[in-house]
């Protein structure tokens, strides 16, 4: 009995932690309609900053708090920088830009970060005052978690007297609820929304300091917190503060007691509930319908024609990679492998965003899926290659059909969420299950067969799987099948009064998408002889999307280009610098801000100028 | 074209949003052959009951029976593929395809075909589409995109997409408006030649009382959700009851 109380406490500590984080995060989507993914980095900044100053400082309570209260504030201040200095160009960008620009941030901060203090976990001290334990029933529990289980109540009735009794906190509430109404009103928008993200990053920076007596401050503080914040803020509805509030409860709950239950799967049971409750309750707990913009990638999108002579560049293009092997060397061919099945990977993902208006962030979830598919089916059955590699595409088409009745019943940003969350539980999944997948050891010794280990019959192997994969995806995307999938797009209320199943076509190109995806991860992990739960992580994810991005989503060949700049880009940065998600993330930043409303926006921009 | 009648059924419809009865016992029926007007002042439920109608709301009470068949209930495509199309007040197309493609896409996913992964669509259907086009004057235009065309043809690529579907009910949410006054006697000239033609029945609301009572065959008036008047043109526009909330000053 005892025991249990001391866990329940444990899952408040955690609640409060994590409603800190999330009331930030939902604030600021509540004014900008943006999901901030950098929100993390600001958790992680709040981190290092207050065990910097703790350490010098923290050893009377004045000097701990001073220091929690100082990085708090640095973190605000790097959260309005980021405001003026990028968001507010991209209010009217489509969702994917905005995700990726803050994502771009994300990259760049780790680097920074990395570069400042260290890749070493840094242990920091105690708060004074606070260091022992009291006794709950006979159980010890740290003075220290029993102040923040304090703490988040404390925190939302302050946030709740900012937003209704002053006039800064109702301004803030009226945009949050019709952003061109402030604008009417007088108010100048531009220092509304800079101020709130002072405040929702200070609200992560400060639930980032208050970390360090608990535990060490690490580099993967960001991602592991920033996707958390999102399940809480989701499952609360976005923009909701009590939603966030309760949410956070439920989760620290499932965590704490999942742990005792599940200790292997604690990771996907939070994953599960947000799938479940979106099911449920499509706005959350606490949400609202019109909280959701539509999206916007409707709007910008143009005539996708076949294009005269198509079929010409692609037989010349496919004849010239078939000769490469008489000219190229091993590490010409092993780049040239690598970006064919890049481009694979980004024209499944193309099919989803380019024809379906559904942009997916957790991709990579199904391009490890394959990997991982094949890989386990010689590490345990000794499969034969080509067995595991027609696995590769069926694993992961599995697991996209089951992954995706859950995700297109959403749209929008709600789905960019739900395929993140999938993309989460299947990673989680991979990292948690030791005996069976490795770990972060992964599986290694994944080579082809004597027949074909030579890097020019590997390469002509991986071209001929995935010229033909991507023939079938273009025939795809010009059938009706990739016409109901655009009509869907265009507009869904006239596609549903034609007879269109809107929903069964997404949910049929996300498995097919995902399959596409199987395969190129499954040719992936021969030509790495081995497979890691990063293969399916966020960042490989975003990766993704930068192909597509970089290639426009205006043509079905796109990806193909952006696939191969991307992919030489970074081998070529990764050769010359250490610091290659610094320079990944600019050049996603520079994308953003070069084209905030997209390659095609830009290009109707030059036309109407011309 | 022609075929045995059809008749819709609409039995006391209700539909409230919120505290605010948005329809209250509406009931009419449409035949073969029928251009039904459905007019009232702003904020009447015209256009509520045209959702009602098409299954793109469900009514809080009330039946919609297309030839003994109920529709309450079944989601739009359902309802859409037992026979009754529609057009919307703010037009929707496929603004990414040609006019073409977007009747071709009505004539595929009449045919079940939606699914084809190997055929290029846009051999699929196309004269088909072309004839239709041609019927309602959009032949020229048949290769621009939709997301280029004016308001008045995007009204008439709604009704070849609509048409496409060979429908036995037709609903037009003002099929009119934004057009030019020689453009809306046009095309409620072709809609008409169309319910005769093909036996359609046609129910459609319209602001224009010039299009009103130079076309409908019959004229229903709804005044904040309720049915005041229901009868040939002429009667109506006689009706004393219509005269004062709706025509007012103008009768």
């Amino acid at each position: 009995m005892s025991f249990l109380l001391v866990q329940a406490l444990s899952g408040l500590a955690t609640a409060a932690t994590l409603f800190l984080v999330s009331s930030g995060l939902t604030i600021v989507f509540g004014v900008t309609r943006i999901v901030n993914f950098a929100h993390g980095s600001f958790y992680m900044l709040g981190a290092y900053l207050g065990w910097s100053l703790i350490e010098r400082f923290g050893t009377t309570p004045a000097g701990f708090w001073g220091s929690v209260a100082a990085a708090a504030l640095g973190a605000g201040a790097l959260g309005a920088a980021m405001e003026a200095g990028l968001l507010r160009r991209l209010y009217r960008s489509p969702e994917l830009f905005q995700l990726l620009g803050t994502f771009g941030v994300v990259l760049v901060l780790q680097d920074v970060t990395s570069w400042i203090w260290g890749a070493e976990d840094l242990l920091g001290r105690r708060a004074p005052g606070l260091k022992g334990s009291v006794d709950i029933l006979g159980q010890p529990f740290p003075l220290y978690d029993l102040m923040l289980i304090g703490l988040g109540p404390l925190v939302l009735g302050m946030l709740w007297l900012l937003f209704n009794r002053t006039r800064w906190g109702t301004l803030v509430r009226a945009a949050t609820q019709d952003r061109g109404m402030t604008a009417a009103l007088g108010v100048d928008p531009a220092r509304l929304f800079t101020g709130v993200l002072f405040l929702g990053s200070a609200l992560a920076g400060l639930g980032g300091a208050l970390q360090v007596p608990r535990e060490a401050v690490n580099l993967h503080m960001d991602m592991a917190i920033v996707v958390e914040a999102f399940v809480v803020v989701v499952v609360g509805g976005m923009g909701s503060l009590t939603g966030a509030f309760l949410a956070s409860l439920l989760i620290g709950q499932l965590q704490a007691f999942g742990i005792l239950i599940f200790p292997q799967i604690t990771l996907v049971l939070v994953f599960l509930f947000m799938a479940v409750v979106l099911v449920l309750r499509p706005h959350g707990l606490m949400g609202r319908a019109e909280e959701i913009p539509p999206t916007t990638a409707a709007s910008l999108a143009p005539p996708l024609s076949a294009g005269a002579g198509v079929g010409l560049w692609a037989a010349l293009l496919l004849a010239g990679l078939a000769l490469a092997p008489l000219a190229a060397g091993d590490y010409a061919l092993i780049v040239l492998t690598e970006m064919i099945i890049l481009a694979l990977m980004a024209a499944s993902l193309h099919l989803l965003i380019g024809l379906g208006g559904l942009v997916s962030f957790g991709h990579a979830a199904w391009f490890g899926l394959g990997a991982y598919g094949a890989a386990l089916l010689v590490k345990h059955l000794g499969a034969p290659m080509p067995l595991a590699l027609a696995a590769a595409p069926l694993v992961a088409g599995v697991g996209a059909l089951v992954a995706g009745w859950f995700c297109v019943r959403r749209s929008g940003l709600y789905f960019a969420m739900l395929t993140l969350a999938f993309a989460q539980i299947v990673w989680s999944v991979t990292f948690q299950w030791y005996g069976f997948t490795g770990g972060d050891n992964g599986i290694v010794g994944v080579w082809p067969p004597p027949w074909a280990a030579g890097k020019a019959v590997y390469y002509w192997l991986t071209l001929a799987l995935c010229a033909g994969a991507l023939a079938l995806l273009r025939r795809a995307a010009f059938a009706p099948f990739g016409y109901a999938l655009r009509a869907g797009r265009d507009s869904a209320l006239r596609a549903e009064s034609v007879g269109i199943d809107v929903r069964r076509h997404q949910w049929f190109a996300f498995a097919l998408a995902g399959s596409a995806a199987g395969l190129a991860g499954g040719l992936y992990a021969f030509s790495k002889g081995s497979v890691f739960p990063t293969l399916m992580a966020v960042p490989a994810s975003v990766d993704a999307l930068v192909m597509v991005l970089m290639g426009g989503l205006q043509t079905v060949s796109g990806p193909l280009a952006g696939a191969a700049a991307f992919h030489l880009l970074e081998a070529e940065v990764m050769r010359v610098t250490d610091w290659w998600r610094l320079a990944l993330g600019l050049v996603i930043v520079a994308l953003v801000l070069l084209f905030p409303k997209g390659i095609v926006g830009f290009l109707a921009d030059l036309r109407r100028r011309g | 074209m022609s075929r045995p009648g059809s008749r819709l059924e609409v039995r006391d419809l209700h539909r409230a949003f919120g505290g605010v009865q948005a329809v209250r016992g509406v009931s009419f029926t449409l035949e073969s052959g029928d251009l039904l007007a459905l007019i009232g002042p702003n904020g009447a439920g015209k256009s509520t009951c045209f959702n009602l109608l098409n299954g793109q709301l469900r009514p809080d009470r009330g039946s919609v029976r297309l030839d003994g068949a109920e529709l309450v209930g079944l989601p739009p495509r359902r309802v859409w593929a037992l026979g009754v199309g529609r057009t919307f007040q703010i037009t929707a197309t496929f603004a990414s395809m040609t006019v073409a493609e977007n009747v071709q896409m009505v004539f595929l996913s009449r045919a079940r075909r939606l699914f084809g992964l190997w055929r290029p669509a846009a051999a699929c259907f196309r004269e088909e589409a072309l004839a239709l086009l041609d019927r309602v004057g959009m032949a020229s235009q048949a290769e621009r995109p939709c997301g280029v065309l004016a308001y008045g043809d995007l009204k008439r690529v709604e009704l070849a997409m609509a048409l496409a579907s060979d429908p036995k009910i037709l609903l037009m949410d003002e099929p009119t408006a934004g057009m030019a006054p020689t453009e809306r006697l046009e095309l409620m000239a072709l809609t008409a030649a169309l319910v005769r033609e093909r036996g359609l029945a046609v129910l459609f609301t319209e602001h224009d009382m010039d299009v009103v009572f130079g076309h409908a065959t019959r004229v229903l008036v709804l005044d904040r959700g309720r049915t005041i008047a229901e009868g040939p043109p002429e009667a109506v526009r006689a009706d004393a009851r219509v005269q004062s909330v709706y025509l007012g000053g103008d009768a």
